[in-house]
């Protein structure tokens, strides 16, 4: 990989114009101390010129949006210019009546939400930092937030999508209609691919309705293991909610969110109350719902992951965190979502305790079929651990998939599951 | 087929396994689209994962082309055999691996029927929500391949929605687990990429399943219109309303009266049906069932019915499920087509789809589910008349075109397998065809799975490094294996 970028800093002004090539401000993806360059291409055609322009000079790329994530994943082995998505931010096309949207990757998740909400719809799904986080970016980290119980991920929620190759080619896959099965899926491998394999240039999306009602309580409970059942019960319950969120942090009492949406909110707000017996509860302020993003900052260095297990596996995996933790003199902090995937803050000074309380849980979460990834870490962690676990027995084949997009490497270099 | 190789394949399954008389072997020339019809070498029966893969091994070192098949009741010639290939046939699969109500899981072989899923689960008050109108005989392994559909994908989405991880074999042999149990395991979504893959990228020998909790009740009403125009209005209002139905399905004039022949529905005599199906907790249920019902009214709905119980229910719905069978009451033969269109251009669809009928001089039944604008044209004919066949397929690929014109797409659920191949083309330019063709080359670079499915022009793969080396198609292979 050609670790200087500059060799090619005129080709690119030459397909993008002067005035949209410069240096990149940091902060830099971990690992990295090179100035880099960045590159803004205005259209599609630009992007791709971009990229093959960048394949010829054997330049690696680091696809961005809006920069909220640069950290996720392993330190890239190569990065050299930044591919910034910021240009294609349009929402191209909002076709209400059949309740589908197609939006530019560098478009941000609350403009396109703001967007939608004139027409009284949503793109179901809440992940993390929406006023700065892209469409592009929330689709190659596969990020989802609460209403994920109810709608889905995005794999669920995405229809079509524009890409880049590093060739230069530029492909369409799925559609623009919520039901399509012509051709291989192309939306659902790009999601969550971490950029490693072309650059997403729009997606067109399935959208829901805004809900005329929201209602939501806190439920406070005496232990972990109670905060799970209340939340397999209303799983197992013929209760619709829209936001189920177990909240464990130390030694106070656990939290279970509920939100309901729609005409029957309050309705069955009361069918919860009665299903949740003499629990104690609160009215819980709209806030809650976006509590995943506190889990950043904390009183010590600390790390975050991701982790995904069976539903019923939390209150066994919160333990075990709160086990380790206290052994290792870690403070810590889940906000778990009733599908099994959560986040997990641990903090504390030592460096040493972290890696270690990492190490045990990630074997721990690992024997129950689940997951454990780090997203976060104090400045000079990067680099002790392995950012994503076990990848199973299919990285062979994922590598070949990888050599196909992306003969030549330069996407993201090293940066996703087993160093592909 | 080299007798070597028929040998090969019964030490893996037995004798009882391996079909090669050609009487039986007529069972497996096409599926059910049954004008396309191709006599395989061979047909092997394995029932379980390790056969599965020893039988792909062996076809891999021969370089035999295979074809999985599970029910074979494809409607478009996915399970259709290749010439001099094997068909393994998974029927003999058909194991309910695990039950895991507390996390709403199950696991299944390929072989199991879709609605055994449901049957199993049902006790617990859950169900496996994909209902193509097939259920009762086509297999988990088909619906995976085919990412099937059915009345309810409208609300709850479609079989790739409910998948969460396979075991495959992929068709060098390799075993190896895709997705989990729990979501969201690191990697590629190679899950979400086999889903729909129609058999082009190995065979599925596990599926993890997600399934349902029941509503708490179901309620389906059925409205009378004048026309599909008045019916689609209403449609259009509905969703506008924010209402998401589990439901919506249309039936046209022509559809009614088949049905009504032959099951006796007690359908009002109406040229547009629309029959719409809500289902959550009662509160909401019962107020958004007013709606819809005032919604109908006002679009010119003359008569609605609502059923409350499961056998008022069950009524309303039997000319529906009916209707494609009852096709054979009204035509000699028909063509079942499948198109999708964005749900506004429903009425400008189906009056030109009208206009089309008259000018070709066939008649088109429409039965579809208009919730998601997934068309179901029937076009009638009689394969006796010379000509008529040829001017059926015409005008089933002119609907088609319609559709993607409409920015729609050429298939809903039923597949692109051996019949839609040649109109990839009209929905998808030449480097989309060729980038998804990337993902077969990473899968199948020796192009030995269902092979002449689903593209128009296989892509050569570029050799890459890796511990793959495509085969040698000389017969040195087979007699080095023996
Ligand atoms: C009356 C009727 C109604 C129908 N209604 C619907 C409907 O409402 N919605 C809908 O979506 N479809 C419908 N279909 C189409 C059909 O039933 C579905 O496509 C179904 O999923 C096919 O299942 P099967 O077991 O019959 O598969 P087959 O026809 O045997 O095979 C279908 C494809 O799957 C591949 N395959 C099979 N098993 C495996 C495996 N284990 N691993 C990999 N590939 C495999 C085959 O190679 C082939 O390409 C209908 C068909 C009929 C006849």
């Amino acid at each position: 990989m050609n670790p200087q970028p500059r060799v090619i800093a005129n080709e690119l002004q030459s397909i993008v114009g002067a005035e949209h090539v410069r240096e990149a401000e940091p902060p830099y993806p971990p690992g990295v101390v090179m100035p880099l360059l960045l590159v803004e291409p205005g259209s599609a055609e630009e992007l791709a010129l971009v990229l093959r322009a960048a394949r010829d000079a054997q330049v690696a790329v680091l696809p961005r949006g809006g920069g909220t994530k640069l950290e996720w994943g392993n330190a890239p082995r190569s990065a050299a210019l930044v591919l910034s998505t910021r240009r294609l931010d349009r929402v191209i096309d909002h076709a209400w009546a059949d309740m589908t949207a197609t939006v530019e990757a560098g478009c941000t998740v609350a403009r396109l939400q703001e967007t939608l909400a004139q027409h009284g719809q949503r793109l179901a799904l809440d992940p993390l930092w929406p006023e700065r986080a892209t469409i592009g970016g929330i689709l190659a980290t596969n990020d989802s937030g609460t209403l994920r119980v109810r709608f889905g991920a995005l794999r669920d929620l995405i229809l079509g999508v524009m890409v880049a190759l590093p060739d230069g080619t530029l492909a369409k896959s799925g559609g623009r209609v919520v039901k399509n099965v012509a051709g291989y899926d192309l939306p659902k491998l790009f999601t969550g691919s971490l950029g490693t394999l072309g650059v997403i240039i729009q997606a067109t999306f399935r959208l829901y309705p805004l809900p005329r009602e929201t209602h939501s309580l806190s439920f406070s409970l005496e232990d972990v293991a109670a905060a799970n059942r209340l939340m397999l019960a209303v799983l197992d319950s013929p209760l619709a909610p829209t936001g189920l969120q177990l909240r464990v942090a130390g030694e106070s009492s656990p939290q279970l969110d509920v939100r309901f949406e729609g005409v029957a909110a309050a309705a069955q707000m009361r069918r919860l109350l009665a299903l949740a017996g003499d629990a104690e509860h609160t009215e819980a302020a709209l806030e809650v719902w976006a509590l995943r993003e506190s889990l950043w900052q904390g009183q010590e260095p600390g790390l975050v992951c991701k982790f995904s297990v069976l539903p019923a596996d939390l209150a066994a995996v919160c333990e075990e965190i709160r086990r380790v933790a206290g052994r290792l003199r870690l403070r810590w902090s889940v906000i778990a979502q009733a599908v099994g995937v959560g986040l997990l803050r641990l903090e504390g000074p030592n460096q040493e305790a972290l890696a270690a309380a990492l190490g045990v849980l990630r074997a721990e979460f690992e024997a129950r079929a689940g997951s454990l990834v780090l997203l976060h870490t104090p400045p000079d962690f990067h680099g002790r651990i392995d950012v994503w676990g076990d990848p199973g027995d299919a990285l062979p084949l994922m590598r070949r998939v990888k050599e196909q997009f992306d003969p030549a490497g330069i996407l993201n270099p090293g940066r996703f599951v087993g160093g592909l | 087929m080299d007798v070597r190789i028929i040998e090969a394949f019964r030490a893996v399954v037995g004798d009882d396994g391996v079909i090669v008389e050609r009487e039986q072997l007529r069972t497996y020339e096409c599926d059910g689209l049954t004008n396309f019809r191709v006599m395989p070498a061979a047909v092997v029966l394995p029932s379980s994962g390790e056969q599965v893969q020893a039988i792909v091994r062996i076809c891999h070192r021969a370089g035999i082309p295979f074809v999985a098949r599970g029910s074979g009741t494809g409607l478009s010639g996915g399970a259709l055999p290749v010439e001099g290939g094997v068909v393994i046939g998974l029927a003999r699969l058909n194991r309910i691996l695990e039950v895991d109500i507390p996390n709403a899981r199950v696991v299944v072989e390929p072989g199991v029927i879709n609605a055994q899923v449901t049957q199993r689960v049902a006790p617990y008050g859950y169900f496996y929500a994909p209902d193509p109108s097939s259920q009762s005989v086509c297999t988990i392994g088909g619906n995976v391949a085919e990412n099937s559909g059915g009345a309810h994908c409208l609300k709850y989405g479609f079989t790739a929605n409910h998948v969460l991880g396979l075991e495959v074999v992929l068709p060098d042999g390799t075993l190896m687990q895709l997705g989990s149990k729990s979501l969201d395991r690191p990697g590629y979504d190679l899950t979400g990429v086999f889903v729909g893959s129609e058999g082009t990228l190995g065979i599925a020998t596990k599926v993890i399943l997600r399934i349902v909790k029941r509503p708490q009740i179901v309620q389906t009403l059925l409205a009378a219109f004048n026309s599909t125009d008045d019916a689609g209005a209403a449609v259009s209002e509905i969703i506008a309303a924010g209402i998401l139905p589990a439901a919506i399905e249309m039936m046209d004039r022509l559809s009614r009266d088949a049905a009504e022949a032959a099951v006796k529905a007690g359908y009002p005599d109406a040229d547009g049906l629309l029959l719409v199906e809500l289902d959550g907790p009662v509160e909401e249920v019962e107020l958004l069932m007013e709606q819809v019902s005032a919604i109908c009214t006002s679009c010119g709905a003359w008569e609605i019915r609502l059923a409350q119980t499961e056998e008022e229910r069950a009524v309303i719905w039997k000319g529906r499920k009916a209707a494609f069978a009852a096709m054979g009451r009204i035509s000699p033969n028909y063509i079942v087509q499948d198109g999708v269109i964005p749900r506004t251009a429903l009425p400008r669809v189906l009056r030109e789809i009208e206009r089309m009928s008259a000018a070709a001089g066939l008649r088109v039944a429409n039965v579809f589910h208009a919730g998601d604008g997934n068309l179901h044209p029937l076009v009638l004919y009689d394969q006796r008349v010379p000509g008529q066949e040829q001017a059926a397929e015409k005008l089933a690929f002119d609907i088609i075109r319609l559709c993607v014109e409409a920015g729609g797409s050429i298939t809903g659920e039923h597949g692109v397998g051996q019949e839609k191949k040649k109109y990839m083309s009209a929905m998808f330019a030449e480097p989309d065809l060729e980038t998804m063709q990337l993902v077969r080359c990473a899968f199948d670079p020796a192009r030995l799975a269902n092979p002449t499915k689903v593209f128009p022009r296989p892509r050569l793969c570029a050799e890459r490094s890796g511990p793959y080396q495509p085969h040698p198609l000389e017969v040195a292979g087979i007699a080095e294996l023996f």
